[in-house]
């Protein structure tokens, strides 16, 4: 999807080995953050997001909301998700920008089984190689924020790409460029967690709003897109889990279990061998030359065994 | 077993019979008819291609090696759960053939506890109650069936992953490598078992026919139900006929020594 010249991959989906480049160019961790308490729900960024990656146009689902379908698809990156709560006895329009989080520790590069298919990037960009993806569908479900999606017509899965293409030319994502409130802002993870960080101080101190705070999930590494949230302690309020995990089957069965089925797999071909060299042959007693007795026969193959 | 799929059974049977003939030859049994024959080289087949375009996914080690075979990552992809289907299907088959004789007696449990005795050649010939299959035949039989199941339940779900809960494919995907690896360590084992660590096993599966001695050797209780003689005694009668036969074949070189000397 980019220029591999413009950043330096740092991790490859099932990749053997090591990776080409790690570490040999200094690169800024990059970070989107979204203040969700200054958010209109104006779907400026959807806008964009559709005109820059040049989607064509999709049917939508009407859900008796205002959001413009249920949830993300393979050609529609970004979504406002509305939430109506309620504050003080009165209704709360809870509006968040639902997009890639590019997850530090990615479920989706850790589950997947196709070498290349899914790439980190030292500035922490998570990208899918749609060349080499195989459309098993397993980051869907390494994913805890229900991200990647599947094209049925191409076999293939897509998700947003934090505008890889245009970061690598030092451009903003497009989304950052359309938002007309200044709820969304891009830099270097540095900064924006900084920023972040004042904001939901002064919304603690200024507008009442005593938990706000930042999303960054430590549980998987913290992400490459934060949120400012008017309640930190209910981020299921905003349709965001508390605590994202990647199933174990991802990591620990992955990296552990399975290479170590793979060892016992070649170790018993390796025993069978050996056994062999050791113990022999199991002959038809008594050993000896064959002696052959009885009539020839040719019969009828359809009988049955004899149990 | 339903009386349908007995019916069915029988009907191959006598189909692919009409259709294969097994020669058996002088001192020989018919071990293995042509339909169950077909039946294991399919599902052998098919095992085999689900076994190396599984394991292409099952391991990054493995993918770069084993993908080219099936035409790249996509297409490895795509064939897989249609091999895994067609295994399962010729199983489905195999397992009503095969139901009946792979019932598991007490003798297969004493089988299972004197394996150290059996892998180590110490039982060279059988216990006399080993009927058309050991205990270790039956428990591989049994390994196939439960991990067939396990295989088509949650190969289903994740051949479907995109709509399946995310929890449901992550806890498939465990329970799909587990059955796979206990297959694989099955098969190493059988194939083993089935050529280089006993002669005399592969034609029954090629020619379907093995020698008495074999059979008395390896099954006695069947080579006792299909011929009626005491495969004991059979075993002790081929040994007198051996030692004879030395004894024959000695006086023979004796006596053309002698012959050498006279003239």
């Amino acid at each position: 999807m980019t220029n591999p010249r413009t950043f330096q991959i740092q991790e490859i989906s099932a990749h053997p080995g090591p990776v080409p480049g790690q570490g040999t160019q200094r690169a800024v961790q990059v970070c989107k953050y979204i203040d969700v308490t200054t958010c209109i729900g104006c779907k400026a960024c959807e806008v964009a997001c559709v005109e820059w990656n040049d989607h064509p146009f999709r049917e939508t689902t009407f859900d008796d909301t205002y959001q413009t379908m249920p949830s993300t698809e393979w050609n529609y990156w970004n979504l406002i998700k509305f939430a109506e709560d309620e504050r003080d006895g009165n209704l709360m329009w809870l509006m968040r920008k639902d997009q890639c989080m590019h997850c530090e520790d990615p479920g989706c590069l850790r589950a997947c089984p196709a070498d290349g298919a899914i790439i980190k990037y030292e500035n922490g960009i998570v990208d899918f190689q749609q060349d080499n993806c195989i459309g098993c569908g397993y980051c869907i479900s390494g994913c805890p924020f229900d991200i990647p999606k599947f094209n049925e017509k191409t076999k293939k899965v897509y998700k947003c790409t934090l505008c890889s293409d245009r970061v690598g030319q030092g451009l903003e994502p497009a989304c950052i460029k359309a938002c007309p409130t200044g709820c969304l802002h891009f830099g270097t993870k540095e900064e924006m967690v900084q920023i972040a960080g004042l904001r939901a101080k002064q919304l603690q101190e200024h507008s009442g709003f005593a938990s706000a705070g930042v999303y960054d999930p430590p549980s998987i590494g913290g992400t490459h897109v934060i949120y400012v949230l008017h309640d930190i302690n209910n981020p299921e309020r905003y349709g965001l889990p508390k605590a994202p995990v990647i199933p174990p089957s991802y990591t620990y069965w992955k990296w552990l279990a399975k290479p170590t089925g793979l060892a016992m797999a070649v170790l018993g071909v390796a025993a069978v061998f050996f056994h062999r060299v050791f113990y022999g042959p199991k002959l038809p007693q008594p050993e000896g030359p064959e002696s052959r007795t009885g009539p020839s026969e040719e019969i009828e193959a359809g009988r049955k065994e004899t149990p | 077993m339903s009386v349908t799929a007995k019916g069915f059974d029988e009907k191959a049977r006598g189909k692919f019979g009409r259709v294969g003939t097994t020669r058996v030859g002088r001192g020989e049994l018919l071990r293995h008819p042509v339909y169950t024959r077909f039946l294991h080289w399919s599902v052998a087949i098919f095992f085999i291609l689900s076994l190396l375009t599984g394991f292409a996914i099952y391991s990054p080690w493995l993918y770069l090696w084993i993908t080219p075979l099936f035409g790249g990552g996509p297409r490895t992809r795509l064939l897989h759960p249609w091999f895994g289907l067609l295994f399962e299907v010729f199983f489905l088959l195999q397992f009503v053939n095969w139901f009946a004789p792979m019932a598991w007696t007490h003798t297969d449990s004493k089988f299972i506890r004197r394996l150290k005795e059996y892998a180590t050649n110490n039982d060279n010939v059988e216990a006399e109650d080993t009927g058309f299959f050991n205990g270790g035949q039956k428990l591989y039989f049994w390994a196939i069936a439960i991990s067939g199941l396990l295989f088509l339940i949650t190969g289903i779900l994740m051949w479907f992953d995109n709509v399946i809960p995310r929890w449901v494919v992550a806890i498939s995907y465990i329970v799909h490598d587990v059955a796979a690896l206990v297959m694989l360590g099955g098969f190493i084992i059988h194939i083993y078992e089935g050529t280089a660590h006993q002669p005399g096993t592969f034609r029954s599966m090629v020619d379907g026919t093995v020698t008495e001695k074999w059979a008395w050797t390896h099954h006695p209780a069947w080579y006792r139900a299909v011929t009626g003689r005491d495969p004991r005694a059979s075993y002790e009668r081929e040994k007198r006929r051996q030692a004879d036969r030395e004894q024959a074949i000695e006086e023979w070189e004796r006596e053309q020594d002698r012959r050498d000397q006279t003239s």
